[in-house]
């Protein structure tokens, strides 16, 4: 007697539906799963036992075998109890099963517990064609994210029983409201005084998506500005925003961040965070890092020359190519990771370098460069802009002037990606810090005198090629940012500002 | 790049470095590689820390440039900070400058000088005591140092430490009768420890080019009117000040002086939009009234 049920294994973002197969046989009682899983999976064996007796029914003493086909396929965690239980369940009795997957992990007592990584197995399995699915209740309301998929909660294998029985009609999950929830690193722009080079710099990243470094002194509040560079950009739109919840819920982590919450994430990883941490990686399959926790958000690095250089290598590929793919010994997975890169560092090793005020910066002159020269190579060619935030104190922090609010600066933010969304139906390109090449020369079309000042100051400056061209993206957001569809003067001596001194 | 060797007696040999006999024991000076043409001697030298302040560097510069203008030559031990500093500010204003190597000529030291060496060999000269391959040795810098007091009229010493090389430089021009300057410093950190307890034991205090004038005639005009800004930064400007029109560059040079400063600090004083101070620091850097320093500082390139 064989029976089946659907349930899901998971890789990177994407999956594959399982076809869970239960035979009973004549024979020793026994239960054994195969299909290449892992140890949890194994473990199922007691927890379904238990569950299926303590949920009132019987647990067949033949011999039973549980395939978990695609058997080629790894599969990992307690997420196919269910549907383990639930085929088990059918080789007795009439479970109307088809078109339906089921999702979760059984207590002892018959129960359904919540498993991680619902979102993604749920949008996984509408794609192959499934239009019912069954998930523990506290599951429900993150899979509902899903359109097009009818969720049921359960709470209980008996509830799912009777629920597929047709004895209890259970209500399908309502997708909750997006655009719930706010993020809790907010910083409102106003609420940093002064500092106006530095946020007008977090303007202009945050309208064209540039990576942008930071050096000043400790106590400058670089991490304030950081936060509020989240702030700046523009609400996500409905597939990314569930795509970042799905990363999230790959990780358990959706109680860091609400699952319908529209706004960018921001993550700001600790210098000592393990390579695994940042990128991905872990035992197993590999679980998204914090570069994919920040995906279409802000990655904030404090302190970043302190990173070790393995981990900004290992930054290379995601800054490139805005995903990063993790190789483990139970396979290959992509995530994505399209983050705007904010880091930090002190400008010099005793962090006093340009400081105005207090005991003078004493590092030799080789120590610094050293020191900023960690920051060389693949970080640096990707960084557009840098700027230097002092450290203010008395009177600087409470000018008369009045400081903007994100709101205001975010809609001109708004604005400058709006025009940059245009240009893109032609280029393919989403955001100035993206553009290469010829679709740079392409886009960043300058005026007479704008072309005469970057040849002037490229040669005064010596400009190297990758210097003009970070200086040309910024240039075009500049001028995005003022409503400009032409480069001019202006636009161009500004971002050679921003360029940093240090070519 | 041609090498040659000077002897003592040698029409080209060096006047001031006969003075060096006359101290008596092992000081005296008998033969001399040098690399390039050595420019018109006695200068004068312009010594300090390695591990020099912005602030310090940014002083040995302007020294440096007040001279090779004024066509007084530079002699300085070439070593990273203020010595590189004072090299450097010398030929960009197009002055002639002497490095005292402590090491053989045929050693790239200090590295990070590279390009700084063909420069002041090709418009001054390199010149060292040590033969061609000898390492640069601990115990070499304040040996050369009596060659670069001897090549010089003055010692200006801008930013020395306690124990700073700069000091032993000193010592040597003094015991050679030269003029011994030293440029004042904060009395708060360590950084001028040494340049100040000079100023203390009687050395005269470095203002500006003009200091030097008694030794130099040509130094005698000071390089500007010292214009001083009355009191601290305006911080309520008058806004038709600084919407619109090319005033706001000059009014942003009043801002901006010889001492670095930030530029979040200029654009709170003059309330100034950060993008429209983005565009005015480009244009004077442009056309070379400011530079920008490391740290997001600016600074006035001239007066």
């Amino acid at each position: 007697m064989v029976a089946t049920a659907i349930s899901c294994a998971v890789q990177g973002l994407s999956g594959v539906p399982v076809t869970v197969e239960v035979d009973v046989a004549n024979g020793l009682p026994a239960f054994t799963i195969v299909g290449l899983t892992d140890r949890a999976i194994q473990e199922a064996r007691e927890r379904v036992r238990a569950a299926v007796r303590n949920a009132g029914f019987d647990f067949p003493q033949r011999r039973v075998t549980v395939n978990l086909a695609p058997a080629e396929v790894p599969k990992e965690g307690s997420g196919f109890d269910l549907a383990i239980a639930l085929a088990l369940l059918r080789t007795e009795r009439e479970l109307p099963l088809d078109g339906v997957a089921c999702i979760g992990e059984l207590a002892l007592d018959g129960g359904v517990r919540g498993v991680i990584g619902v979102l993604p197995m749920a949008r996984q399995l509408l794609a192959s064609g499934f239009r019912q699915l069954i998930v523990p209740l506290e599951n429900a309301a993150e899979a509902a994210l899903v359109e097009g998929i009818g969720v049921v909660g359960v709470e209980s294998l008996g509830v799912a029983v009777a629920h597929l029985e047709g004895r209890l009609r259970l209500e399908p999950a309502a997708p909750p409201q997006m655009g719930q929830g706010t993020p809790r690193d907010g910083v409102n722009l106003s609420a940093i005084h002064g500092q106006h080079l530095a946020k007008r710099a977090l303007e202009i990243a945050a309208a064209g998506r540039h990576n942008l470094l930071m050096l000043g002194p400790p106590g400058a509040g670089k991490t304030m500005l950081a936060r509020a560079m989240a702030g700046l950009l523009p609400d996500l739109a409905w597939d990314e925003a569930l795509e970042v919840a799905a990363l999230y819920s790959l990780l358990g982590r959706l109680g860091d961040r609400p699952p319908t919450s529209l706004r960018p994430p921001f993550r700001a990883p600790h210098h000592s965070v393990s390579r695994a941490g940042l990128v991905g990686g872990g035992t197993g399959l590999a679980q998204p890092g914090e570069v994919s926790l920040s995906h279409r958000g802000v990655l904030f690095l404090d302190e970043v020359c302190e990173f070790s250089r393995a981990h900004l290598e290992a930054l290379r590929q995601p800054l490139e190519e805005r995903r990063v793919g993790v190789t483990r010994v139970r396979g290959t997975v992509t995530f994505p990771a399209d983050f705007v890169l904010v880091a930090a560092a002190n400008p010099c090793p005793c962090g006093r370098l340009g400081q105005r005020e207090g005991p003078a910066c004493l590092c030799p002159e080789d120590a610094v460069i050293r020191y900023q020269a960690r920051l060389s190579g693949p970080m640096r060619d990707r960084i557009d802009m840098m700027v230097d935030v002092p450290r203010l104190d008395g009177e600087a922090l409470f000018g008369s002037r009045a400081e903007e609010s994100t709101a205001t600066v975010r809609e001109r933010v708004a604005g400058a990606r709006a025009r940059q969304a245009q240009r893109a139906d032609g280029t393919g390109v989403a955001a100035n810090a993206l553009l290469d090449g010829e679709q740079l020369v392409a886009v960043c079309r300058l005026d007479a005198r704008a072309r005469d000042l970057l040849t002037t100051a490229g040669e005064r400056w010596r400009l190297s090629a990758r210097g003009y061209h970070r200086v040309l993206r910024v240039s075009r957001t500049i001028a995005d940012l003022a409503g400009e569809e032409t480069v001019g003067r202006r636009a161009v001596l500004e971002a050679f500002q921003l360029r940093g001194q240090s070519e | 790049m041609t090498r040659r060797g000077l002897e003592a007696g040698d029409e080209r040999w060096p006047p001031g470095l006969a003075d060096l006999d006359q101290l008596g024991g092992p000081s005296g000076v008998r033969s001399l590689w040098v690399e390039g043409e050595l420019p018109a001697l006695p200068g004068v030298a312009v010594v300090g820390s390695r591990q020099a302040t912005v602030a310090g560097l940014e002083a040995a510069r302007r020294i440096g440039a007040d001279l090779g203008r004024r066509g007084v030559t530079v002699v300085s031990g070439f070593a990273t900070g203020v010595d590189g500093a004072a090299h450097r500010g010398c030929l960009g204003a197009g002055g002639q400058t002497v490095a005292v190597l402590g090491c053989g000529l045929a050693v790239d030291y200090p590295r990070s000088h590279s390009r700084l060496r063909t420069e002041v060999s090709v418009r001054g000269a390199v010149v060292s005591e040590y033969t061609a391959w000898d390492a640069p040795r601990a115990w070499h810098f304040p040996h050369r140092n009596r060659i670069i007091a001897a090549l010089s009229r003055a010692v200006v010493v801008v930013e020395a430490g306690e124990k700073s090389g700069a000091l032993s430089t000193a010592r040597w021009a003094a015991d050679l009768g030269r003029e011994v300057l030293a440029v004042p410093g904060s009395i708060l950190g360590p950084a001028h420890q040494g340049s100040n307890r000079l100023l203390r034991d009687g050395a005269r205090p470095y203002l500006d080019v003009s200091d030097l004038s008694d030794l130099f005639p040509e130094c005698v005009t000071p390089p500007v009117s010292n214009r001083r800004r009355k009191g601290a930064l305006p911080r309520d400007p008058d806004p038709r000040l600084v919407v619109g029109g090319g005033s706001h560059a000059s009014r942003l040079l009043t801002l901006i002086e010889a001492e670095p400063v930030h530029r979040e600090l200029v654009a709170q004083a003059l309330s100034l939009d950060p993008a429209e101070l983005a565009v005015l620091l480009g244009e004077l850097e442009l056309e070379g009234h400011v530079r920008s320093l490391p740290g997001g500082l600016v600074a006035r390139a001239r007066w």
